[in-house]
């Protein structure tokens, strides 16, 4: 058997099916419930038992037509740069609020992919969640938290 | 029915709902022109603005973003031969060949009239059908429903796996063990949240299909970016030719559109098969009807090469309503997405819906009509200038794919825990993704497993605690044996055919 990404993805899934198993057999269910045919915990045991069994006839199975990624072709880089970015947006959305976080988000994003327009820059930043923010919170009347402008004044 | 079909274009024809129809319509075109992304991105991306308007509202906004998304697919196919969906590959065929000479308008135009006559064709075929099924699957039984439903996640990791079954089977598992995650829906109990309180109501639905579809698509694009096989080849985009089609074309659209029409129906009505098989059979079919002289033009820029796949991957649409209107079992990625929106406004299809909400079961058939009347209306006169859509450069087009979907979480739980977990979700399905692991049958799973859970737990309870509901009734024996039949296929094929 030849050792390549797809049998080492298939044999993390059985360890995450293994592992769901014996947290399914952990769920607490009533006293009343337990010798029942069917309780809280059923189901997710025969997912259980589904999972390993499909990632396990992966992993013993041969490949017919094994995919191996050439790791030279892939943006690692530009990839991470951008999750990161995402995970500090996330972060910050609520704290700092949608209008800046959201325009620093694009803004950063769009420089990581390469964009070296400033004036495209911001034109698709700042300007563009103002007038996103007008159409959600001013027109369609959705809700959108931002202590910044509130502070300022601009929004109610 | 007649009351119903007046009830439903009463509904769709409403002010604000024609509206809803063209934006809908534009949003999919746009977006499904987008290499990469397909009706499912378009659709997931709409949900979070579809449950601020009435249920009827958003389900027609959701049509019009379908089809004009399937549009906007074979639009990148023809242009610039990057099919923005599988089930616009087939269009590239004979499209992409009759754009580099010099006829991307009239391949254009002629995609958009087989798109519309097959889907008015299969239109009235839903109209017909839907009442029908409906009536015969009141008769179901939770066995049978169990049944369906594992036929329905083994169909879809069937075809859409392409060799990789046990890879889809792999997905359908997880997409069942993250739509586990929160309280029972009985007793109450947390199950997976690991005394998070985040989790105790479960995983969103739209979190899921955004970071599966729309973030993971994008991240995609950027890591595969010095893929030399991704390079897509570019024509001119600002001289389309001419729309017009001549009487002889027109003639031969005639003989194709019907049979592809009937074979795309047929093929979208069966759970699994879906737009992409339904074109590539079209395409088959079509080469054998047609005489040797147009045979040998087949992949050369044929007329008919053309319009057989784009009338049925049309028709093929619509068919896929019939099992997710009348069961309430979706048979595709795209159905399912549908699916988890209607469950989101409060809906639950199957055979019960045409009795208790006429309205929304007839405005959504006729709003598919309407969405495809105005998606020829609308989108014939600015193809050239929706062409243009396609130069966008990428640099700004992912962020903003990102953008809208950590929005869309935002909006819907202002919680910084959702969009943690959706991130990493889709950094999870990217690499999957890389490895030709499918998200489609994903999808169908984690939106059918409540009903599948709850289907289980009342047969065994009826059944006391036993299987034997498994073949009891010669429905569910049938349903089970298919499955059986299925999966032994789908191993033997994957893995022991080549080598005897």
């Amino acid at each position: 058997m030849k050792i390549n990404s797809v049998k080492i993805i298939s044999l993390l899934f059985f360890v995450l099916s293994a592992f769901y198993l014996y947290s399914a057999h952990q769920i607490q269910v009533f006293a009343f419930d337990e010798g029942a045919p069917f309780n809280a915990k059923t189901f997710p045991i025969y997912l259980g038992y589904a999972g390993m069994f499909f990632s396990g006839l992966k992993i013993v199975l041969p490949d017919q037509k094994p995919i191996e990624v050439d790791p030279t072709y892939l943006e690692f880089k530009k990839t991470i740069l951008l999750v990161l970015t995402m995970i500090i947006y996330g972060a910050t959305i609520l704290k700092v609020g949608f209008f800046l976080s959201t325009s620093l988000f694009l803004v950063f994003s769009y420089y990581f992919l390469g964009e070296r327009r400033w004036k495209y820059i911001i034109i698709f930043s700042f300007p563009f969640v103002a007038m996103f923010m007008y159409l959600l919170h001013g027109v369609l009347a959705v809700y959108l938290r931002d202590p910044l402008l509130k502070y300022i004044g601009i929004m109610g | 029915m007649i009351e119903g079909i007046l009830i439903g274009l009463k509904t769709a024809l409403s002010f604000q709902n024609l509206i809803m129809v063209m934006i809908g319509c534009f949003a999919g075109t746009i977006i499904g022109m987008l290499p990469g992304l397909g009706p499912m991105t378009a659709i997931a991306l709409m949900i979070p603005i579809t449950y601020g308007f009435d249920p009827a509202t958003g389900l027609i906004l959701m049509a019009g973003v379908y089809y004009g998304a399937v549009f906007g697919g074979s639009t990148s196919s023809i242009l610039i031969n990057a099919p923005g969906v599988p089930g616009t590959v087939a269009t590239s065929f004979d499209g992409y060949p009759m754009a580099q000479q010099g006829k991307a308008g009239k391949a254009l135009a002629i995609a958009a009239y087989s798109s519309f006559a097959g889907g008015t064709i299969s239109a009235i075929f839903l109209l017909i059908a839907a009442p029908s099924l409906s009536k015969i699957s009141l008769s179901f039984r939770s066995p049978d429903y169990f049944g369906l439903m594992i036929l329905g996640l083994t169909a879809v990791a069937a075809f859409s796996a392409k060799g990789n079954f046990l890879k889809a089977m792999m997905m359908c598992v997880l997409g069942l063990m993250l739509a586990s995650v929160g309280q029972d829906t009985l007793s109450d109990i947390p199950r997976f949240t690991f005394n998070n309180m985040n989790l105790s109501d479960g995983i969103s639905f739209v979190l899921v299909v955004m970071a599966t579809f729309a973030m993971s698509e994008a991240l995609t694009i950027i890591i595969k970016g010095n893929d030399p096989s991704k390079a897509a080849k570019q024509i001119s985009l600002t001289d389309l030719g001419s729309i017009k089609v001549n009487k002889e074309e027109t003639k031969q659209m005639a003989v194709t559109i019907p049979r592809s029409s009937i074979l795309g129906f047929i093929v979208g009505v069966l759970p699994g098969a879906g737009a992409t098989i339904a074109s590539f059979l079209a395409y088959g079919m079509e080469r054998n009807f047609v005489n040797n002289e147009e045979k040998e033009k087949f992949g050369k820029g044929s007329v008919q090469g053309l319009s057989a796949p784009e009338t049925a991957n049309n028709a093929a649409c619509s068919g896929s309503f019939v099992p997710l209107l009348t069961l309430g079992i979706p048979g595709s990625g795209t159905t399912a997405v549908m699916l988890g929106a209607l469950l989101g406004f409060g809906i639950q299809p199957g055979p019960r819906l045409y009795q208790t909400n006429p309205d929304i079961f007839w405005s959504v058939i006729m709003s598919m009509y309407i969405g495809m009347v105005v998606l020829l209306i609308l989108n014939l006169p600015l193809i050239p200038y929706i062409a243009r859509i396609l130069a966008v450069p990428r640099t700004f087009l992912i962020p903003m794919i990102l953008f809208f979907s950590v929005t869309g979480i935002y909006l819907m739980s202002f919680n910084n825990f959702d969009i943690f977990l959706m991130i990493g979700i889709a950094v999870i399905a990217t690499i999957l993704r890389l490895y030709d692991f499918p998200m489609p049958p994903l999808i169908l799973a984690f939106v059918l497993g409540g009903l599948m859970e709850e289907n289980l737990r009342r047969s065994l309870l009826i059944s006391d605690g036993s299987w034997a509901f498994l073949w009891d009734r010669p429905l569910t024996l049938c349903i089970m044996l298919t499955i059986i039949l299925i999966v032994i296929w789908q191993i033997y094929n994957s893995y022991f055919k080549k080598k005897l």
